[in-house]
């Protein structure tokens, strides 16, 4: 059995396995099915500082290999975040990473600012959701411009706990992704997260109308993981000491060992959750096995291994 | 933790047509035992790699602990894409992934009373295992079943089987009486003095029944049905403006709050949308 013990910038995981914002809500549904300790991290639906309704239904429509979502980010605000589900998420043992989003740079600071109430050392990290194509102005989302990027993860990172590590979540909607990488660690991003949804749109040829009250949504699954792969491999080669969480499409423990030889330290199960409750254990075996098979003694050996020998 | 969901490997004992429908039986150790009438199984579509990622739900016709092979539960389903196509063409012993049993059940009177439950289509699935439970507890139990054409119906022999009565309505006449469902209500309450109705089925149609409960001052409870994609309360894509008990409309999920809501506490006229005073809704011209 591989050392499969990881970290991203100064939090330690002892293993890589986490889930995917927006796939876990705060947890407790998902810990029904395994213990949430078993997973190296659980990343949160996205908080903002008010209550959020989300928008109206239909939210979501199948696509092959994937689905597209424009929920809007519902959800209760920071407040019940910090007062409610981060104890219950510490007395079960998880280990946490927040994501936070803003519409401004303003709330990106306020959110981070109540983030440093919760109780002590039930944030592992803290995510900030810079991509969520389903806020604000969508064509305008901070991870598209690399100066709004870097404002709304200095915001959050002057606000929060030193000791707190910060991750930007980015978006594979862009032209270079590497340049607003760069923007974010300049910000104070210790990490990264990649990727968001892209953005996509699906028409209902019955009612020959936007199948999403939204019109446009997120498209996550399978569907998006060599999108995933190609922007955790990018960024790597280009940045390889800055820790990347790789997220998108991962099914198998094979998808994860993609993203790990592509540059990630870590790795997030997402909408195959909807498909299989216990994904985020299963993949996390799935894993172990395969980093065995290929004679790796560590995770850590595994990191970016796809990248030896080649020029970039 | 016992009385949460499980995901288990299903096996398909059989998948008998009825009507327009498949009524599929799967063997599903674990879950059968947990079932409560109103509960819902959500259901994997195609093996590990299918291209189809999202379950399908359903809500459970009939629930055994102890059947010949162990616990089994059973469906009905239409087959009008490709997930339910794929469920309507398996074959016995074929693997199904099942996870239940999921959503919040029927509340039950806790003193006997009188019952009428209403479905339309193979929405009356749910309605026959919560008729047996309703009748263990001594209530009187009368039946509404409505569709569009006879085929479409669902049901009826187990109704009579079970309630005092049975009203059949279908849109075209092609049996019971033309109409729908509420047409018949108003003078069923009457005669049977109901105190409660259960309804599930299509949206309009439980709009329509938690009215005229409403109207004849008998209370409600509807099994709603809207696009899940996981089931199990993670994903937010299945939510509908409920107001709570404190008088606030909140959007809420109808696979982990519902399906079963008090008819009045669902804005059916809100349906679609988010009502400017839910909870949390967007102030202004904000997003």
């Amino acid at each position: 059995m591989a050392d499969l013990q990881t970290s991203l910038a100064s939090a330690w995981l002892p293993n890589p396995l986490a889930t995917a914002s927006g796939c876990a809500a705060m947890g407790r549904e998902l810990a029904r099915f395994f213990p949430l300790s078993d997973l190296g991290a659980v990343v949160t639906k996205s908080v903002m500082l008010a209550p959020r309704s989300g928008r109206p239904t239909p939210r979501m429509a199948e696509t092959p290999s994937g689905m597209l979502n424009s929920i809007g980010l519902q959800g209760s605000g920071v407040d019940a975040l910090v007062e409610h589900d981060l104890p219950w998420l510490q007395a079960a043992g998880a280990r946490t990473i927040v994501s936070i989003a803003g519409g401004s740079i303003e709330e990106y600071a306020l959110v981070a600012e109540r983030v440093n109430l919760a109780p002590p050392g039930s944030v592992a990290a803290v995510e900030v959701n810079i991509s969520c194509p389903n806020v604000e102005d969508r064509g305008l989302v901070f991870a598209c411009d690399p100066m709004a990027a870097a404002s709304a993860v200095h915001a959050a990172r002057r606000a929060l706990d030193p000791s707190v590590p910060v991750l930007a979540k980015l978006s594979p909607d862009v032209t270079d992704i590497v340049a607003i990488a760069r923007a974010c660690v300049g910000a104070g991003a210790d990490g990264l997260t990649m990727i968001n949804t892209v953005l996509g749109m699906v028409i209902d040829t019955d009612t020959l109308r936007p199948a999403l009250a939204g019109i446009t949504g997120g498209l996550s699954g399978p569907a998006i993981r060599p999108v995933a792969v190609r922007c955790v491999w990018q960024v790597h080669a280009a940045l390889p000491d800055v820790p990347i969480l790789g997220v998108g499409g991962v099914r198998t423990g094979l998808d994860a060992l993609q993203l790990v030889l592509a540059g990630a330290s870590a790795v997030s199960v997402g909408t195959v959750v909807f498909n299989d409750p216990t994904a985020p254990v299963r993949v996390l075996r799935e894993l172990d096995e395969a980093l065995d098979a290929r004679g790796f003694d560590s995770l850590a050996q595994a990191v970016g291994y796809a990248h030896r020998g080649l020029e970039v | 933790m016992a009385a949460g969901p499980l995901q288990v490997k299903g096996e398909v004992i059989s998948v008998r047509r009825v009507g327009a429908y498949s009524h599929v039986t799967l063997l599903a150790p674990g879950i059968a035992e947990r079932v409560r009438p109103g509960h819902f199984v959500a259901l994997a579509v195609g093996d590990a790699t299918s291209s189809t990622l999202l379950r399908r739900s359903f809500s459970i016709y009939r629930a055994q602990e102890r059947g010949v092979y162990g616990g089994t539960v059973e469906v009905v389903l239409s087959a009008h894409g490709p997930g339910t196509r794929w469920l309507s063409e398996r074959r016995e012993r074929d693997a199904v992934d099942v996870v239940g049993p999921l959503g919040t059940p029927f509340t039950l009177p806790r003193d006997p009373a009188s019952c009428t439950l209403v479905g339309g289509g193979y929405g009356s699935a749910p309605l026959f295992g919560l008729a047996d439970a309703l009748r263990q507890r001594g209530c009187r139990v009368d039946v509404v079943l409505g569709a569009a054409t006879e085929e479409r119906l669902f049901g009826v022999l187990d109704a009579k089987r079970i309630a005092q009565s049975v009203t059949v309505t279908t849109d075209d006449g092609s049996m019971g009486v033309r109409g729908r469902v509420t047409d018949v209500l108003p003078a069923l309450f009457e005669r049977a003095e109901t105190d409660v109705v259960y309804a599930c089925g299509p949206m309009p149609m439980l709009r329509a029944v938690a009215g005229v409960a409403a109207a004849y001052e008998v209370a409600s409870q509807v099994a709603v049905e809207e696009a899940m994609a996981c089931g199990i309360g993670v994903c937010m894509t299945c939510v509908l403006p409920v107001v709570g008990d404190d008088g606030v409309t909140r959007m809420v999920r109808s696979c982990t709050e519902g399906p079963v809501f008090r008819g009045e506490s669902v804005r059916f006229d809100a349906v679609g949308t988010v009502p400017a005073d839910a909870y949390g809704a967007p102030q202004g011209s904000g997003h």
